[in-house]
């Protein structure tokens, strides 16, 4: 290649570099933090028809942000690659009702819990309250992918056919068409994100809501790299913070009549 | 009938059609580039155009743009740990174009090459024996010719690519599928935002079919179409 | 990177394999079955024959393949009366619904193709056939066909690898696919990046075998058009 050729190819390169936008080093005192959201699990987390995200996850991270005196970006990230992005930097925490479980802790440093809510086992009413297996045997469960309810599902009803769907709200379409024969997912998904919708008619509980710990873990907490222990110990205080000023609970009576927390 | 979700999606459909045509750009000159190379003479250039095409268009787009993404930001960490730049950021607009682009330029390169082929051999040789130097022939004599049999395989490509677009919405960029999901998702109602958002894309298509006619028209001035 | 998990996971990977290539095989199949009298029809004068082919090839390259997926699988199943008619049967099952995308899809895409290559076929074969007297039929079927054919190689490989991509479209309404083996893989492990490199190397290894499939029917039936 000639001389000139390889200047512009250089100087080209250059500007794309510099196209790509680089930003301020993310100094350790948390001024500016960067949080992960869903956007598709109502009502924690969903599209508006604004196409701005709300819900009760987006409203506690801005409280915690607040709180910290740190200015938060959201980023609207989809649940497959949470944990990926997370480990690759594009955003710092992730507040997405992700279940404080001992496989995902390899990975990833959680807070402690901002809420703790059972799983549902739903299906159409009138079906027998049974949770066994052997009950559920040859029929189809409904899960999200990658979540607490895929691994429980897996593990507890071995002779029935899992199918797994990329979002919560494609497992509440395929029940509702009759393709599947129950869901497993989170109570508050499944009452005021279906059942109470007008496409949820004719579905109800089956039998107790489900907690096991060792699978479902013990509530959900923010994900942060393994190495940002000093984000981890802020976002807990001001958890703790938002708790004892009564910002948490004011939050949480806009969404729901009951208590999320849990024990 | 879109329960307010209906300028959600205009936007949507803006960024989409912003992701297509940056990566056309990219994907017309890396296409051009590696026609030729697979044409040309010299091995070592043949080889790495076939190694180039046979790679990208051996993984679906999904993978190459996770790999793009998560990837090429993880090895920009690693570089700019090393000299000290802090934090650079992959924008997921540059990453979206960037592997669109890439991954086109390779399919492009195949359509080209076969139109380069269909340019009837006796026109590159009279060429030649006129003593027209490789460029010329190219620029002057088969380029033309070589566009008219291009056009279906690029506006093929081009339809393709405006709906591969779609899977910027994995590393977080809101376009027109994304959003029409999200409607879907909290109204319960999928046929109509799955049909609003077909009815968007057809409107893309029926301005890109239009004009790739329209061109298809210039292109073909002389040649005569026969009726069967 | 661990990769330990990954060899464990490879029966799945095999399985998801298989399902992949029945996709790719049932589509390219009746894709062709369709297309052929598509491309016939679309190249004859009468407006009664090739407008209707315009129409459909027009909104199915014009929208994408996922919005015509979800639109089969989730949004038909969205009405009451579909789910009580005599076709919920088969709408109700995944596969049905994913290769009938599919088949559409290709279908249309293969029929521009297919049409383009005839209208290359030189005009002046075509009119020495009906200078014999060839009638319409014998004319398709021992000139311009066959040329078609050979034209349409390059940019017909280009399709078949794309609906190989394609296919892994099918995991998202349920199957279990090359691409729902690797989130499977990704969603008990937490790896995804070892799990999706893996699916990535195993469509590699499936498009190598395709476009040496094609290579060779190129070099058999596309050589003698090319200047040497």
């Amino acid at each position: 290649m000639t001389l000139r050729r390889t200047t512009v190819l250089a100087a080209a390169l250059a500007a794309l570099l510099s196209f790509a936008g680089a930003t301020q080093a993310q100094a350790p005192d948390w001024k500016k933090v960067r949080i992960a959201v869903e956007g598709a699990y109502p009502p924690f987390s969903e599209i508006g028809t604004d196409g701005k995200i709300k819900g009760f996850d987006i409203d506690i991270a801005n409280a915690l942000c607040a709180e910290m005196k740190a200015e938060c970006t959201l980023v609207n990230q989809e649940w497959d690659g949470m944990i990926p992005a997370l480990q690759a930097r594009k955003f710092d925490a992730i507040v997405a009702q992700m279940s404080i479980t001992e496989e995902r802790q390899k990975s990833v440093l959680f807070t402690n819990k901002y809420s703790n809510t059972p799983a549902w086992l739903i299906a159409k009413a009138g079906t027998s309250a049974d949770q066994s297996a052997a009950a559920w045997k040859g029929k189809k469960i409904g899960v999200q992918r990658t979540t607490t309810h895929d691994r429980f599902a897996t593990e507890h009803f071995k002779n029935s056919e899992i199918v797994r769907y990329a979002k919560q709200d494609e497992v509440f379409l395929d029940l509702a068409a009759g393709r599947i024969d129950g869901v497993l997912c989170d109570s508050v998904s499944a009452d005021m994100g279906f059942m109470k919708t007008p496409a949820g008619k004719g579905f109800a509980r089956v039998g107790a809501p489900i907690d096991d710990p060792k699978i479902f873990g013990i509530g959900a907490g923010i994900a942060v790299r393994k190495t940002d222990t000093g984000l981890q110990q802020k976002l807990n205080a001001a958890i703790a913070a938002i708790r004892a000023n009564g910002t948490y609970k004011k939050i949480q009576d806009k969404y729901f009549e009951f208590d999320v927390y849990g024990q | 009938m879109l329960h307010g979700y209906g300028a959600s999606l205009l936007e949507g459909s803006l960024l989409t059609l912003a992701v297509a045509f940056a990566s056309l750009a990219i994907a017309l000159v890396l296409g051009l580039l590696g026609a030729l190379a697979k044409l040309s003479r010299l091995r070592p250039l043949r080889w790495l155009a076939q190694t180039y095409t046979t790679l990208i268009r051996g993984v679906p787009d999904l993978v190459m743009m996770l790999t793009v993404f998560y990837g090429g930001q993880v090895l920009i960490n690693y570089v700019g740990d090393r000299f000290g730049w802090g934090y650079v950021d992959i924008d997921p607009f540059v990453a979206g174009v960037l592997t669109i682009g890439f991954i086109f330029g390779a399919y492009i390169t195949e359509v080209l090459r076969g139109a380069f082929l269909a340019v009837p051999a006796g026109q590159k040789e009279a060429a030649l024996a006129f003593g027209m130097t490789p460029r010329q022939v190219l620029v002057r004599v088969v380029g033309p010719q070589m566009l008219r049999h291009a056009l279906p395989g690029l506006s093929n490509n081009w339809l393709v690519m405006v709906k591969s677009t779609a899977i910027v919405s994995v590393i977080g960029l809101s376009d027109l599928m994304n959003r029409s999901a999200q409607a879907a998702g909290a109204t319960h109602e999928p046929f109509m935002f799955y049909l609003a958002a077909g009815g968007m894309y057809l409107l893309f298509t029926s301005v890109s079919e239009w004009g790739f006619a329209a061109l298809q028209r210039k292109l073909a001035i002389g040649v005569r179409q026969v009726a069967v | 990177m661990d990769f330990d998990v990954i060899l464990d996971s490879l029966p799945m990977y095999g399985q998801g394999a298989l399902v992949t290539l029945a996709l790719l095989a049932l589509s390219l199949g009746f894709g062709m079955l369709l297309a052929l009298p598509l491309a016939m029809l679309r190249s004859l004068p009468s407006p009664w024959a090739w407008r209707p082919v315009w129409a459909f090839t027009y909104v199915m390259r014009g929208t994408p393949l996922l919005v015509q997926v979800f639109l089969l699988y989730y949004g038909l199943a969205q009405f009451e009366v579909v789910r009580d008619s005599a076709l919920w049967p088969l709408l109700r099952s995944a596969w049905f619904c994913a290769v009938a995308a599919f088949v559409l899809n290709t279908g249309a895409y293969t029929t521009e193709i297919l049409y383009g290559a005839m209208r290359a076929v030189p005009g002046g074969e075509v009119e020495a056939a009906k200078a014999l007297g060839m009638s319409r039929w014998t004319t398709f079927r021992r000139i311009i066909l066959p040329s078609a054919f050979r034209r349409s190689l390059p940019a017909y490989g280009n399709e078949v690898v794309l609906m190989l991509h394609a296919t892994s479209l099918a995991s998202t309404v349920t199957l279990y696919d090359l691409t729902g083996a690797a989130r499977e893989v990704n969603s008990r492990f937490y790896m995804p990046f070892e799990a999706f490199i893996t699916a990535g190397v195993c469509y590699l290894l499936l498009t190598f075998v395709l476009v040496g499939l094609f290579r060779a029917a190129e070099a058999r039936w596309l050589a003698p058009l090319t200047a040497r």
